[in-house]
């Protein structure tokens, strides 16, 4: 683990403990969009840069313009707690624990006999420059050997707009006060 | 937005070079890092922030509705289209080796398109998401009133 990866790392744990602490949502949002663009940096050292370049986009650009949109409705400032909630700090607690001591059972970042690469990730490495024949492997697996998952990727995506579009589209909104109105009389 | 020159200025120059780098990341994915899904995002970036800079109206007019929601589902059928097209070139759905004459190169074109049809739907509906979620905003909520 070299300086970078150490520097990095508590960068993000520094921004998440922030964004907890932080009671203007506004600021809180800027700093999630910080963690996002860290996270992407921690990526790119991974030399994950396609994962990276997506965290940048989605994460720091559009999902930061997003919760903007969103504040834009509700407000700036959370609400105080009336009280501290101490079943959600157990629950996290617990979860936190369980999910650290998973991490034990997992292989060292990089090590060959790894599950992952001694899958079918030696084929798609040997074999993807006579099959399909991009320079970048990442591409040929998402859109060749892996195309059918794709299709279902931008499915998703396509619903995820057409559902916004049917809850919140000039339509939709007009007909729900439409049907409010019947309701009232 | 009328009296902030500097943010309008610098809009109006850096909207082309986003969507040229938009357009770079779609086409030069097979040789670096990207494709259709950065690139959709990216391009949707740009009539984002083209959008809050000059208001939504005017970044509607650019774009409007109707031409919005063929995007959103003509990217699917691009997509679903190129395996369709792989079948009846006698392959499996989505084996782009039979689309042209020898394996390599119709898998390059079978790449090209289905990369092409996800950035059309991804740019769509980031585009739509953003100009739902803001055109509340002006009618003055949720609840509307």
């Amino acid at each position: 683990m070299n300086i970078i990866d150490v520097v990095l790392l508590a960068m993000m744990v520094i921004t998440a403990l922030a964004v907890v602490r932080m009671r203007n949502l506004f600021a809180a949002v800027m700093l999630l969009g910080i963690f996002s663009l860290l996270s992407a940096s921690l990526y790119a050292l991974l030399d994950a840069v396609d994962v990276a370049f997506t965290e940048a986009a989605v994460g720091a650009g559009i999902s930061t313009v997003l919760m903007l949109g969103t504040l834009a409705l509700t407000g700036e400032r959370e609400k105080k707690p009336h009280r501290p909630a101490w079943l959600p700090l157990v629950v996290v607690v617990v979860t936190g624990a369980a999910l650290l001591y998973g991490t034990f059972d997992m292989p060292l970042y990089g090590d060959p006999n790894d599950p992952i690469h001694k899958h079918v990730a030696d084929r798609y490495i040997e074999r993807s420059g006579q099959e399909v024949g991009t320079p970048n492997i990442v591409t040929s697996v998402l859109a060749s050997y892996r195309g059918f998952d794709t299709l279902g990727e931008v499915t998703v995506i396509f619903t995820a707009g057409v559902g916004v579009l049917a809850l919140l589209g000039r339509g939709a909104l007009s007909r729900r006060r439409r049907l409010n109105k019947e309701d009232d009389r | 937005m009328k009296r902030k020159p500097v943010l309008r200025v610098s809009t109006k120059l850096l909207t082309p070079f986003i969507l040229l780098f938009a357009l770079y990341v779609q086409f030069h994915g097979d040789y670096g890092p990207g494709g259709g899904f950065q690139a959709g995002v990216i391009f949707a970036s740009a009539f984002i922030l083209y959008s809050l800079v000059f208001g939504l109206e005017t970044a509607q007019r650019v774009l409007p509705a109707a031409i919005r929601r063929i995007l959103l589902g003509s990217g699917v059928l691009i997509y679903a289209g190129t395996g369709i097209a792989s079948i009846l070139m006698g392959g499996n759905f989505l084996n782009y080796s039979v689309l042209a004459h020898d394996p390599l190169s119709g898998q390059h074109l079978g790449i090209m398109l289905i990369e092409f049809g996800v950035g059309t739907t991804v740019f769509a509906a980031m585009v739509i998401i953003f100009f739902t979620f803001a055109g509340q905003y002006r009618r003055g909520g949720p609840d509307g009133n």
